[in-house]
This record gives structure tokens, C-alpha cells and sequence, in this order.
């Protein structure tokens, strides 16, 4: 009689939802996973090595590219290292600037994660959905920074530059006809802060939308109730951070245990799962994104109410302002001094995390006190949740581990790096 | 018509003749049946495109007519599919993985021989035509186990597999819902179960059998491998499942017996369920003048109660995520066969007694 041996099933790097390139090994006992083996660093691009052959100022357009839907955040833990090095803080209105923009990130990530989550169980009304309103919060990027996603809008001392007084328009073309544009136009007549405003003010209703589509449903429910269960304990032994590890019940939040920037000064509540199952993190993300635009809300009207600068003046860290730069001698040399050699951080070391939408995203940094970084290390939180997938994956079928990736919510930028 | 033609072609021998007017009528059916599919397709992409707040094909086009933008768009896909290249993945048994889009569209096909379109519109009348019926929409499955073994694929092969494990838990309901269907018109020619709705909205079988109406449909759903039960080409877990070795004219076959088959179920629900080619409206409306054959019965009323039924299955796949292949046994095994059981007792109890409207004096269709 011929041996009954498991089946291995190569899941990826080539495959629907493999979310980018997640390479799985899988062995099954018919559709009963055994083991589940991810392979990892398909797309490695060395941005740890890169970082400490260049100048401080020069990587963060680097941290955009690690976790490439949630941009801003990146580039915040990795700001806030040089922040620290340096001892500067940067203008209350920047930091008001970059939690609001945290925010952004967070909505936006999250409606990705929901589109993509939806799609991997096959609910693909969700993702178009969720795409519709990441096209306004792109907007907004692209409004403040020019770019829709690598934004290297946050600097050292603060943001590249203020918001803007007026809101981009949409342009009749042989596409768009007049009606149209005017009806895409509606609610970008003011400034950027009224378009923001605005949203946050719709979003809510958005996410209800969403949610008659899943939360209810029962198919959804069967798909994620009771799927890739991990305890408190488990979570935290795992290293698991964000809602990954709120899901299992644990109430851990950087925003609150460890406030960066005007975290302290806003009011937002830290929702917090019960069983640990990719249901309790669904809901947990969801109701994320609706604390988000009430955290969204109180920036807009702080930032109204306060105008002021977003950098700190200090030349010998961020650039001066272009028509000084063509008129004065001082400021040349600064300007030419910054953009070739950048400056020279005193030496010491720092850890610098922040409550990325994933989980805790944290830049470690040594300085020589050179003008570029001995070492940079990335901590991203998609890391310490892919090395579970073993463990959540055991005993459950093929269909659900790619529910558990979905609700792992992993980029391979920031995994790979 | 008919007439027309046999009167045209009487110099034929009779055998021959025979044999000609049957073709001709094979053609007249699969001729709209084929189109239809292709149209399908077209309506899928746009309805579900506006579900999801976008526009869906509008581009390919005929003679440039921007009007009709989109409507072209069936055609060039079919082409793009003919022009391509079919693949044979090495180690495949290659007459199996030919043989198997032609098993799977093939009795999608000849299930159409039976269906009633009005009421002297059928190409064989014959007296088990529901066991036709159920007979050949059990075997398109068998062109879905084949693709997926004889692809050597992983992917394909789970594929089959479940496709394998689902079809055995839906046909036991699916056919329980027929023997309720039976046993209501007392008869297993589907132009007489049709007859034997005879009436208005309410004597339609849809009410009696309400319970066997859902679990056909939503079983009919599973049959032809349809959202929220697309497990065995399941997109995001096994890729495309059963067909994902398969390659242009291959794959456009699995394609058409998939949208050929869900044309089918939808007629199937209209004949059995909701009397077929009748109207719902009172026969008095037919004496309105000009649009008064229009309020009458006729094909019109059967288009477009299947119509209806195809839009369900769009609306479906735009609402619903996927089911796991395990919990569809459950659903089947022990939602629906209790159900249907339970449902045929009472539809028997109904007969015996003569419940009106729909059982009394004419007697179950006898």
C-alpha cells in the first residue's frame, strides 16, 4: 500500500493574495494546513544600507518606500530619531500638521487593509468602496506634498512647508465634462483644511457603509470568526504590536502609553478587541478609522485657530526660504551646505517609535557624529507578525490562511526592507 | 414559420427532412443562447461595474460610434480568446485536458433541449424532462473534475476537489427541491409543469414551494459555481482553480458553460417556480388594445423572469464574500436537505388535501 504522504503547496510569491510577495510553503493534509512556512525577502532592497551611506536629511524618502501604504508614518519614527539626536522639537502647528497626517495615513491604511482583507475573502464591492474615499486622502498628500504616496513631506525640525490656502480642482477635459468637474470640485472650493474637515466630517458615514456590507453578514462572520485565534499572552511573546495586538484584547497603544508629539493634548479612545480572532481585529480596525477622524477633526480645528511657523528657524538644519537663498550670502552657503553635506548629528544612539497603523514602527539610529548614520535599523511591526503565521495558521484550512494574511495586514516593503 | 420552412423543404425524403428541421431548430435556440452568453459577460462587468461606483467596459465600440461604447466589447474578447495560443502543461493528460471544456459545455447546451420557451416553443417535449434536466446539469461537473485532474496542477486539482465535494451536497437538495416541484404539478414535463400554474402571481409555484424555491436557487448558485459559492476557482485562494492551466479557447469554453448554465438555472426557476411563460396580469388585459398581446403570455414574460434571475446572480457576486468549501457542505447537508425534506411532506399533505388555490379540483396537474 503506497504511503500517504501531505501535499506542499507553494503559495506564492506569484499569487492573488500574497499581498506583494509572500512566499509560503504550505504543507497540507488535504486542505488542513500543517505547517505553514513564509519565505521572506523577495523584496529586499537594502534600505537599512542605504540610509548610512547618505546624509541624515537624505533617507527619508527612503522610509516612504518601507511600508508603502501608510508613507507618513515612516517617515515620522525616522524624523523623530534625528529630532532626538539633535535635541530640536519642532513648532507645535508642524506637530499638529504631522498628527493629522498621521491620521491620514492611518484611514488610509486601513481602508487598503479593508479593501484588501474584503477582497482576499472574496468581497470585492468592499475594495472599490474603500478605494473612492483613499482617492480624497491621496489628494490631500498630493496637495501638501505634490506626490500621492512617497511624500517626504515630514523633515527634521518640522514639515517641508505649510498647508496650502487653496484646495487642487479637478479640470473639465474631452473626459470630464463641465457637470462633472463641478460635482468633483463641490467640496474643494476652500482650503485644504476645509477639504479635510469635510472629510472627516463624511467619513463616518463612509465606514457605516462598509460595514452593512461585512459586519452583519454572516459569510463574513463564518470567514473570520474564530480564525487565526492568538491569546494576550501569545500576542505579547510574539512581539505583536497595533491591532494585531489590541485585537487580542491587549490595550497598547504608543498614541497613549508613550505620547509623541500633541498625542497628550487630543482626545481619541483605544479600541480594544475580545477574542483575539480576525473578526475582534476587523472591528478593532474599523472602529480605528472612525477614532481617527474624530482625531482628524480636533487637528483641523487647532490648526484654524493657531497659524504660525511649521519648521524651525535654525538654518544649520533646515533649508532657508528660496528668495533668501538668492539674495544673501549667508543663506547660499547654508543652503549649499545642507543639500551636499547635510549636518552632522552629535554621536549617541536612539530608538524612536511611533503607533504606525500596522503596530509599533520604530527607527533605531547610531551616530559617529558624522553627518550620516553608523547604523539605522528598522523595527516594522509586519515582521513579528508574519513569523506568526505558523502558529495561526496550524489547523485551519487553505481558505483561511489567506484570511489570516489579510488580517495580518502585511507590506513586503516594510518586511523585506 | 415552422410550416414555412417544411412546406420550402418538402423535396427532401422524410428522414432527411426530419433531421433538417431539427437542426434548424437547435440553431434557432443556440443561436440567442450563444449571444446571450456573450452579452452576459458584457451585462456582469457593467452592472456590477455600477455596484461599484465605476463604469465598467466602455470603449470597444462598433464603426466608432461612441453611443455605443462597451457593447463591442464581447466580441473583441472572444476574438482575443480564438487569436491566443492554448497551452498543454507538460505532464498533463492531453485528452483528458482537451476533452474536459467540451464536457463541461456540452451538457449546458443540451439541457436547453427541454426547456420550454412558450407554450409550443420546446424543441423535445418529452414527458421526463425533468430528469433530463437533472441528469445533465450533474454531468457539467464532471468537465470541472477532469480540467482539475488532468492539469497537473496543485491548484487545479483542489480545485476539482471541492468543485467534486460541493456538487455531492447540493445535488441531494437541488433534487429534493425538484421532487417538490413533482410532486406539486404531478408531472415531470416541464411544459407541464408550467400548465399546471395556470392562473395568477399567486397560483405560481413560487408560493406553495417557497422554501424549495430558495434552496433550488441558491443551490443552482452553488451548481454552476457562482459567488458566494466560487470556491472551486476561488480568485484569491487557489488562484483560478480548476481552469488556471487552461489558456485561451480552453478557458473561453469553461466560460461559456459557466454563463450557459447560469442562463439555464434562471429559465429552470422561471419554468418551475414562477409559471414560465405566463403573465402575471389578469386576462381581462389582454383585450387592451395594441399593447394588449404584450400584457398576454407569451416568450417576452419567460426572458424576462430569467432576466431577473441572472441580475440575482450579479447582485450576488457584488454583495456576498466567499464561502469556505467546508461550510458549504454544512449549509447544504444540514440547512438545506432537512428543509427540503421536511417541505416535500408538507407540499404531499397539501395535494392530498386539495388545498386552493393551487391544488383543488383540477387536481395536481393531473
Amino acid at each position: 500500500m503506497p504511503e500517504i504522504r501531505n501535499m506542499t503547496l507553494n503559495f506564492g510569491p506569484q499569487h492573488p493574495a500574497a499581498h506583494g510577495v509572500l512566499r509560503l510553503v504550505l504543507e497540507m493534509d488535504g486542505e488542513v494546513i500543517e505547517r505553514a512556512d513564509p519565505h521572506i525577502g523577495l523584496l529586499h532592497r537594502g534600505t537599512e544600507k542605504l540610509a548610512e551611506n547618505k546624509p541624515f536629511n537624505q533617507s527619508i524618502g527612503y522610509m516612504d518606500r518601507l511600508d508603502y501604504v501608510s508613507m507618513m508614518c515612516n517617515e515620522h519614527a525616522y524624523v523623530m530619531a534625528i529630532e532626538r539626536l539633535l535635541g530640536i522639537t519642532p513648532p507645535v502647528r508642524a506637530q499638529y500638521i504631522r498628527v493629522m497626517f498621521d491620521e491620514i495615513t492611518r484611514v488610509l491604511n486601513h481602508l487598503m487593509w479593508l479593501g484588501a482583507h474584503g477582497l482576499d475573502i472574496g468581497a470585492m464591492t468592499v475594495f472599490l468602496y474603500c478605494f473612492r474615499e483613499r482617492e480624497d486622502l491621496m489628494d490631500c498628500y498630493e496637495a501638501v506634498s505634490g506626490t500621492r504616496m512617497h511624500a517626504t513631506y515630514y523633515r527634521p525640525g518640522g514639515v517641508y512647508r505649510d498647508l496650502p490656502e487653496r484646495m487642487p480642482q479637478y479640470q473639465a477635459s474631452r473626459w470630464r465634462s463641465e457637470k462633472d468637474v463641478k460635482e468633483l470640485n463641490r467640496n474643494r472650493q476652500g482650503s485644504m483644511l476645509d477639504f479635510i474637515e469635510d472629510f472627516a466630517d463624511r467619513f463616518p458615514a463612509c465606514v457605516d457603509e462598509y460595514e452593512t456590507l461585512l459586519t452583519d453578514n454572516r459569510i463574513w462572520k463564518q470567514r473570520t470568526v474564530d480564525i487565526g485565534i492568538v491569546t494576550p499572552e501569545r500576542a505579547l511573546a510574539l512581539g505583536f504590536t497595533g491591532p494585531m495586538l489590541r485585537g487580542s484584547g491587549v490595550e497598547w497603544d504608543l498614541r497613549k502609553k508613550q505620547p509623541y508629539e500633541v498625542y497628550g493634548d487630543l482626545e481619541f479612545d483605544i479600541p480594544v478587541g475580545l477574542n483575539g480572532d480576525c473578526y475582534s481585529r476587523y472591528l478593532v480596525r474599523v472602529e480605528e478609522m472612525r477614532q481617527s477622524a474624530r482625531l482628524i477633526k480636533q487637528c483641523v480645528q487647532w490648526l484654524r485657530q493657531n497659524p504660525g511657523p511649521v519648521i524651525i528657524d535654525d538654518h544649520k538644519l533646515t533649508p532657508p526660504r528660496r528668495g533668501e537663498m538668492k539674495g544673501d550670502m549667508e543663506s547660499l552657503i547654508h543652503h549649499f551646505k545642507l543639500f551636499t553635506e547635510g549636518y552632522c548629528v552629535p554621536p549617541g544612539e536612539v530608538y524612536a517609535a511611533v503607533e504606525h497603523p500596522k503596530g509599533e514602527f520604530g527607527i533605531y539610529l547610531v551616530s559617529d557624529g558624522a553627518n550620516k548614520p553608523y547604523r539605522v535599523k528598522a523595527r516594522a511591526p509586519g515582521f513579528a507578525h508574519l513569523s506568526a503565521m505558523n502558529e495561526m495558521a496550524q489547523g485551519h484550512m487553505l481558505a483561511d490562511v489567506v484570511a489570516i494574511i489579510g488580517t495580518m495586514d502585511i507590506v513586503f516593503g516594510e518586511i523585506d526592507r | 414559420m415552422m410550416e414555412m420552412i417544411e412546406s420550402q423543404l418538402s423535396f427532401l425524403p422524410a428522414p432527411l427532412l426530419a433531421v433538417t428541421l431539427i437542426m434548424l431548430k437547435i440553431v434557432v435556440i443556440l443561436v440567442p443562447i450563444m449571444g446571450g452568453v456573450a452579452y452576459l459577460t458584457l451585462l456582469e462587468r457593467k452592472v456590477i461595474g455600477y455596484m461599484q461606483v465605476r463604469l465598467g467596459p466602455n470603449r470597444v465600440t462598433f464603426f466608432g460610434i461612441p453611443q455605443l461604447g462597451g457593447l463591442g466589447q464581447p466580441i473583441a474578447d472572444a476574438f482575443k480568446l480564438l487569436m491566443k495560443e492554448m497551452i498543454i502543461p507538460a505532464g498533463a493528460n492531453k485528452v483528458l485536458f482537451l476533452m474536459a471544456p467540451i464536457v463541461a459545455l456540452a451538457p449546458a447546451l443540451a439541457a436547453w433541449a427541454v426547456m420550454p420557451f412558450g407554450s409550443e416553443l420546446v424543441l423535445a417535449d418529452i414527458n421526463a424532462g425533468l430528469l433530463y434536466i437533472l441528469a445533465l446539469t450533474s454531468l457539467g461537473v464532471y468537465g470541472i473534475i477532469i480540467a482539475g485532474w488532468a492539469s497537473n496542477s496543485k491548484y487545479a486539482f483542489l480545485g476539482a476537489m471541492r468543485s467534486a465535494a460541493q456538487i455531492v451536497s447540493y445535488e441531494i437538495a437541488m433534487g429534493f427541491a425538484l421532487v417538490g416541484v413533482l410532486v406539486a404539478a404531478g408531472s415531470l414535463n416541464l411544459g407541464e409543469i408550467v400548465e399546471s400554474q395556470r392562473g395568477n402571481l399567486l397560483t405560481w409555484f413560487w408560493l406553495p414551494l417557497f422554501p424549495l424555491f430558495l434552496i433550488y436557487f441558491i443551490s443552482g448558485v452553488a451548481e454552476t459555481n457562482r459567488a458566494p459559492f466560487d470556491v472551486s476557482e476561488g480568485e484569491s485562494e487557489i488562484v483560478a482553480g480548476f481552469h488556471v492551466e487552461y489558456a485561451g479557447m480552453g478557458f473561453a469554453l469553461f466560460f461559456l458553460a459557466e454563463y450557459a448554465n447560469m442562463m439555464l438555472i434562471a429559465a429552470l426557476t422561471t419554468v418551475m417556480f414562477f409559471g414560465g411563460w405566463m403573465s402575471p396580469l389578469p386576462a381581462a388585459w389582454t383585450d387592451i388594445p395594441v399593447i394588449g398581446t404584450l400584457l398576454g403570455d407569451g416568450l417576452h414574460w419567460f426572458v424576462f423572469k430569467a432576466f431577473f434571475f441572472l441580475f440575482c446572480f450579479l447582485w450576488f457576486r457584488a454583495t456576498f464574500p466567499r464561502y469556505r468549501y467546508d461550510q458549504i457542505m454544512r449549509l447544504g447537508w444540514k440547512v438545506f436537505l432537512p428543509i427540503t425534506i421536511v417541505w416535500i411532506v408538507v407540499v404531499s399533505s397539501l395535494v392530498v388535501l386539495e388545498v386552493p388555490p393551487w391544488f383543488s379540483s383540477h387536481g395536481a396537474g393531473a
